[in-house]
């Protein structure tokens, strides 16, 4: 496939995993986080940890959306479809929550049990149903960062072009930058770099995770997802520690402008404003997530929350693994009580958890 | 979640294209971005093209590895 093949040739792969050596060579020990969930796939289906030189560890971050996103969002959803309405309630998601234990019952038990859940590719699949089936609510559980919030927010203004009041979404929308701002403020772990989102610059830019650089001294670059963007990527980042010139790099600049996708961003704004968000690991930040303003409140989804508080299974270290200060490996139940096949916590159910590309490419088994 | 994959479109009708992903015809939103061309190459994620790849950013990056390639061709030879 153009734009990707090309990025996996693996002499290049291999030339640049000398260089990253050559840079680190006689440097104290590194550690970096990437931050994407799509990153940690891409790590570990690539064996990039074995190509890197033993003074550079990688740590998996807060960005797999599914893994940070609380248990209670999915206790409100359900919820959502129970709620008196005049129309009965269609839950549409990303399959990749679907599975995602909340309080009680996963979507998919509430599947089992008869309500009405649907997988989707995308927010406007969910929009054809809304289309198709006048006589239900269509509810799209919108979870994601800067990514795919332009999505959901392009999604809702077609409802309202296409009339279809019965399109709603419920958003667990989040944004990274004041995430990764919580962790370095409240460092549990020493870090020297992030590998930045590649796709949530796409929309962003990098601009917003200057600070990184500038108030905590520590390296930045943005990278794409196939083994030479990665690996390129790391190089920067071995570069700025070596030199000790922490910055915000991109090497992902064919999908990644200095300014981000402002179109994207104003067709977000439009539809949302900043609101607190709960985070699995990192608890409630403010502002970091995004709720539907009040002018298009008619395509939002407010169900109230839960009575009761739902509690992460005790022996999970999900949230531990979102921060940095666990690995998969640490975990009593990996591999063992909790498989892809019958997970425990999101870290195993999401494709892109650190636990299930740690089981699925047998990282830490070595 | 956050993927997206390089795809050209190849038909525009009002806000809508089409592009194809693994050999099937997909529709994707193209409000995200300005001034879609059937031709351009895009990133797509969810349905929608959320940017035009950048095809000069890409050649500039491809030429830098065959630079590196050639030079540690010599410090091979060298050796
Ligand atoms: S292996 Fe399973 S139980 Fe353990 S931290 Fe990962 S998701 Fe949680």
């Amino acid at each position: 496939m153009r734009f990707v093949d090309e990025f996996r040739d693996p002499e290049a792969a291999r030339t640049l995993a000398a260089q990253i050596k050559r840079t680190a060579k006689d440097a104290p020990p590194m550690r970096f986080m990437e931050v994407c969930g799509g990153h940690t796939m891409a790590i570990h289906r690539f064996g990039i940890p074995h190509l890197l030189p033993d003074n550079i560890e990688l740590l998996s971050g807060p960005g797999c959306p599914v893994c940070v996103t609380p248990s209670t969002y999915v206790d409100r959803a359900i919820e959502v479809a129970r709620e008196s309405n005049e129309r009965p309630v269609t839950l549409t998601t990303f399959g990749d929550l679907y599975r995602v234990p909340g309080g009680t019952e996963s979507l998919e038990d509430a599947a089992g049990r008869g309500l009405d859940v649907r997988t989707v590719y995308s927010p406007r699949d969910a929009l054809k149903l809304a289309a198709d089936n006048p006589q239900r609510d269509i509810v799209f559980l919108g979870v994601g960062f800067e990514t795919t919030v332009p999505t959901v927010a392009a999604t809702i203004m077609e409802a309202r072009e296409q009339g279809l009041g019965n399109f709603r979404v419920l958003s667990g929308h989040k944004t990274m930058p004041l995430a990764l701002r919580a962790l370095v403020e409240a460092p549990e772990v020493a870090l020297d770099g992030f590998l930045l989102p590649g796709h949530v610059s796409t929309i962003s830019g990098p601009g917003p995770y200057r600070f990184l650089a500038d108030e905590f001294g520590i390296a930045g670059c943005v990278s794409g997802f196939e083994p030479t963007d990665i690996l390129q990527a790391i190089l920067s980042l071995a570069e700025q520690v070596v030199e000790q010139r922490p910055a915000v790099e991109n090497r992902y600049g064919r999908a990644v402008r200095a300014d981000g996708n402002p179109t994207a961003w104003d067709v977000v704004e439009a539809v949302f404003q900043p609101a607190d968000s709960q985070w699995r690991g990192l608890g409630m930040i403010a502002d970091s997530g995004l709720a539907v303003r009040d002018e298009w409140q008619d395509h939002a989804a407010t169900p109230p929350e839960p009575a009761r508080q739902s509690l992460e299974h005790d022996r999970c270290l999900c949230a531990q693994v979102l921060r940095g200060i666990a690995r998969p490996t640490d975990c009593a139940l990996f591999g063992t009580a909790c498989v892809p096949g019958s997970p425990v916590g999101p870290c195993m159910v999401s494709s892109e958890g650190a636990c299930a590309a740690f089981h699925k490419y047998g990282t830490g088994h070595e | 979640m956050c993927w997206a994959i390089p795809a050209q479109i190849t038909e525009i009708e009002g806000a809508v294209g089409k592009v194809e992903l693994a050999g099937t015809v997909r529709e994707i939103g193209l409000r995200l971005i300005d001034d879609p061309q059937v031709g351009d190459y895009v990133l797509v994620h969810a349905g929608f093209a959320i940017q035009k790849v950048d095809e000069q950013e890409a050649l500039e990056t491809l030429e830098l590895f065959r630079q590196m390639l050639s030079r540690s061709g010599e410090t091979d030879e060298i050796r």
